[in-house]
């Protein structure tokens, strides 16, 4: 049975929009309960310390109080948190939700304050008094592995995480056949995720009912309830959890916070709602940073252009602690290391590192726009040392669409792609050989215009369970009441995504509605069936997938109650119009409502077909889904103060087929506009003690609106053939897709000036000293 | 600490609040007068998100002390609606996907209305120059302006607020 397109594919305006155009979403903050406690902590000023006494005592007696809690306090009673990620051989980095005999970077929190209000409870905050021995703090992840560097877990003896190698094909063979290596130094700086909303969680026990409700803004209420359950110590199902509207995450907040469990302890000891909102200064500290790899990178090529090899090493700057996923994040780098490009062999060397800052953990893109980032700037780097035009050296590497599902050196089975069709567009769209031609004339005048392209493909719409964690499924049971209305219960937890929109339009099709019929619910574990979350890139491709699933199951059931009423075969029906027609007479055809009541009041009933509407899915995808795109983009730098101004974006991406191109345009954007940020402007700085520079907005350059251009898009669409939806997936790509081309267009602008390499951001002291370098202007 | 008592109009409504001095503006009208449209960003006037609209120029309210706002009109994005209709600048906005998190978007489109009510026919230069303040991380801003653009074709010739 087809599903009529009437409302998949169109750019439809977004059901939650109303409420928050009027400020009328419940975000944590917004929901309040009577009685409710306020939260601070005591977080430590030092990177690295010995913590010899915790004195609560002025805290405890501060007008207002009523819980100060230590790290002795909670040790062994509060569990650790947890880190979902293993890697052969890797050390423990286990953070204490409180620190207790140690703190290992400048944030850690060290007290928890719960007192009747915010102010008191900040206020009792600068009440306890902590002894610390300062220790020497390792920043530096070089000189961290270094002989006698100080170690910080200082069970083990040094500070390597862990070593990691991903190789295939055979490396030699192609280094030695090589006409030429060409080498870069990369560093791929550290980022901080700055979501609009900070953090923030509240509970409440019912003690008589032994039932914990915690709100939360996570991006994986489920994987949290679980995991707070644990660390509580308290049946899975005495948890409650909601994410109630949440104001951005981009990986930020698909983790499982100390915070998170301690609320929770904290109104269980209490027996009142407590309530902790985040500063924005801890949010900077303490919430998970992104990114942090030095790449060395080695390309192997033949002097007509093709790619024989790539070797390399990174340097992975994991923090102090592993979060959920901290220790994976490298390893995904390593997987989506040959980009699109033909390699025959490849070879990734992976030195995680523990040193005195946050931990790093997933951050849009979650590693593979490292490797986006570095595969695109080596090839730069190849095609000016060959004196190539970057995209001819591209054209002739990509794999041809009819070599797909394509299997890469990594060990991955790329779906679909057509990366020459989406070249062709990009460069067609930007007018590239016109850009060339206006780059040139205005190098004449001496003006410093670069153009920079990065063709990317990424792995998203996590992921084959066999390869992921906690599972890579998603869930969703759809639920038809009485009264005709459609409620899709996803596993995703949109947090500004649009699935209750995009899921409507598809529930709306499937079922022959309007997508007003069709209710989305997500993000409340009483309601939602156990689900894995939004992360990814993965609600629409997966999570999307097992609503179809379930709909077309509600649709087949309510075929067959239709079909016996009608006294029709079930497969000659449609349903469309709130109609359920046999296909070719519409006159024949009873309203879906009517079916729908059939199947309530159950008097006629096909054989072997139970009464109630509802059907539930757990979709376990077969492969993860590889977008990919053409982005083109041009810089002028300003010769005098080094400035980099961002003139012109193109981006062409592929992300398979469509379900609203309003949310999917959304996406781009704003990946592409992080990625501005990375590349210009944003620099996660720790000093030489391990103090956190950058801990505010001030000192911390987040993009405006006037930093950024008119974005031009367009889309190719090569459906994917892993989930009958034909979806790739778009939130990550963007950033992944743009990083580079942003950095390649600064290199390019400065390229005739004999430089090769800019390190990010090509903030404009950077830019001003490359040019004058030693004194001289170049 | 003694009360002080505020008396203020909120969205044309007139309130009084008994409050403690050092209470910060965004504070109060999130906790004592229900005013959650008003959101905590950053708590240093930098984010946009705690924009209000007090006497006719747009505030950080989190730089501001409750005590302050005595005797001023305050508008917020709830207060914008007209009998039950939505401000052309919010119909824009839905129509026009420029929310993604919803958490920037109160603020954002304060400071776009009080942009129209100055300059009726802002260039794009103009609007993301206005906008500057009031920091987003989902959209890229580009459905932001392309709604603001449209809501300024759309008010042309329209009473201003």
């Amino acid at each position: 049975m087809a599903t009529a397109m009437k409302y998949i594919g169109k750019a439809m305006k977004r059901k939650e929009d109303p409420r928050l155009i009027q400020g009328l979403g419940h975000y944590v903050d917004d929901i309040a309960l009577p009685n409710m406690h306020h939260v601070s902590f005591v977080r430590s000023p030092y990177a690295h310390a010995k913590v010899r006494s915790v004195d609560t005592t002025r805290a405890k007696a501060a007008p207002g109080v009523v819980l100060v809690l230590t790290g002795q306090d909670v040790a062994g009673v509060v569990g650790p948190v947890p880190c979902a990620a293993v890697i052969p051989d890797m050390k423990q980095a286990t953070r204490p939700v409180l620190a207790t005999d140690r703190v290992r970077f400048a944030g850690e929190a060290v007290a928890m304050i719960v007192a009747t209000d915010r102010y008191a409870a900040r206020d009792a905050a600068d009440l306890v008094e902590v002894d610390y021995e300062p220790l020497t703090a390792v920043v530096d992840p070089e000189k961290a592995i270094t002989n006698g560097a100080t170690v910080i877990h200082e069970q083990y003896k040094d500070n390597v995480a862990y070593r990691w190698v991903l190789e295939g094909g055979d490396l030699k063979k192609a280094f030695d056949e090589a006409d030429k290596v060409v080498r870069q130094r990369m560093v791929n700086q550290r980022l901080i995720p700055v979501a609009m909303e900070t953090r923030g969680v509240m509970a409440d026990y019912k003690p008589g009912e032994q039932k914990l409700t915690v709100w939360s803004a996570t991006q994986i209420p489920h994987l949290l309830r679980t995991q707070v359950a644990a660390m509580l110590k308290t049946p899975e199902h005495s948890v409650h959890v909601i994410a109630p509207e949440v104001g951005g995450g981009f990986g930020s907040k698909l983790n499982v916070y100390p915070e998170e469990a301690l609320v929770g302890y904290a109104a269980m000891k209490l027996g009142k709602p407590v309530k902790w909102i985040e500063t924005r200064r801890e949010n900077f500290q303490t919430a998970i940073h992104g990114r942090d790899q030095i790449d060395e990178v080695e390309l192997a090529v033949k002097k007509g252009g093709t790619i024989l090899g790539l070797r390399v090493k990174v340097i992975a700057d994991l923090g102090a602690y592993y979060q959920l996923l901290t220790p994976l994040i490298p390893t995904l780098t390593g997987l989506m290391m040959c980009g699109c490009y033909k390699i025959p062999a490849a070879r990734m060397e992976v030195i995680a590192v523990l040193t005195n800052k946050m931990s790093t953990d997933a951050y849009r893109g979650a590693g593979r726009p490292e490797a986006t980032y570095f595969i695109e700037r080596i090839v730069d780097c190849a095609a000016a040392e060959l004196k190539m035009d970057p995209v001819e050296i591209r054209r002739k590497n990509f794999p041809l669409p009819k070599e797909f599902p394509y299997a890469t050196p990594t060990g991955l089975i790329y779906d679909s792609a057509d990366y020459q069709t989406c070249l062709d567009v990009a460069l067609k769209k930007s007018n590239y050989k016109k850009l060339r031609e206006e780059q040139a004339a205005a190098r004449k005048k001496g003006r410093l215009v670069g153009i920079g392209i990065s063709t990317y493909v990424e792995i998203c719409a996590m992921g084959p369970s066999s390869a992921m964690p906690a599972g890579g499924w998603e869930s969703a049971t759809v639920r038809v009441e009485p009264t005709g209305m459609v409620n899709i219960f996803t596993g995703s937890s949109p947090h500004g995504q649009g699935q209750e929109t995009s899921f409507a339009q598809i529930g709306a099709d499937v079922l022959g509605l309007t997508p007003d019929e069709v209710n989305v619910v997500h993000g409340d574990t009483a309601q939602v069936p156990y689900g894995i979350g939004t992360f990814g890139s993965r609600a629409t491709a997966v999570g999307g997938t097992a609503v179809y699933k379930s709909l077309v199951k509600v649709r087949d059931k309510l075929a067959q109650i239709a079909g016996f009423l009608m006294k029709e075969e079930p497969e000659k029906l449609v349903f469309g119009g709130h109609a359920i027609s046999v296909k070719g007479n519409a006159k024949k055809s009873m309203a879906f409502g009517e079916a729908v009541g059939a199947a309530y009041t159950a008097k006629t009933l096909p054989p072997n077909v139970e009464p109630g509407v509802e059907a539930t899915t757990f979709f376990e995808p077969s492969n993860f889904t590889f977008p990919f795109g053409t982005h083109v983009c041009v810089v002028e730098i300003d010769p005098e103060t080094g400035d980099v101004k961002l003139v012109k974006y193109v981006a062409v991406d592929d992300c398979g087929n469509v379900i609203n191109p309003l949310l999917v345009e959304g996406q781009v954007h704003g990946g592409i506009v992080q990625a501005v940020g990375q590349v210009l402007l944003e620099e996660t700085v720790y000093d030489e003690n391990g103090q956190l520079i950058t801990g505010e907005l001030t000192d911390y350059a987040i993009p405006r609106a006037s930093d950024i251009p008119w974005i031009e898009t367009d889309r190719t669409v090569t459906p994917s053939p892993v989930n009958p939806l034909g979806v790739k997936g778009v939130g990550e790509a963007g950033t992944i897709g743009a990083t580079p081309a942003l950095c390649n267009a600064v290199v390019d602008a400065l390229t005739h000036l004999g430089v090769r390499h800019v390190d990010l951001p090509t903030k404009r002291e950077r830019i001003w000293r490359l040019l004058h370098k030693g004194g001289k202007k170049k | 600490m003694t009360d002080a008592r505020v008396r203020f109009t909120l969205n044309g409504s007139p309130r009084s609040v008994a409050v403690e001095p050092h209470r910060t503006a965004l504070d109060v009208l999130r906790d004592e007068l229900g005013a959650t449209e008003v959101k905590y960003g950053c708590g240093e006037g930098v984010c946009g998100t705690c924009t209000v609209v007090l006497d006719g120029e747009l505030v950080s309210s989190c730089l501001l002390f409750a005590v302050q706002l005595e005797g001023a009109e305050v508008l917020t994005v709830r207060g914008l609606e007209q009998g039950g209709e939505l401000h052309p600048l919010q119909r824009a906005f839905l129509d026009h996907g420029a929310a993604q998190c919803g958490f920037c978007t109160p603020g954002m489109i304060l400071t776009a209305v009080e942009l129209l009510g100055k300059n009726a026919n802002p260039a794009d230069a103009e609007i993301r120059h206005a906008l500057a303040g009031n920091l987003c991380r989902c959209t890229g801003y580009q459905h932001i302006v392309e709604a603001v653009q449209y809501a300024a074709e759309k008010m042309k010739g329209k009473k201003s607020r």
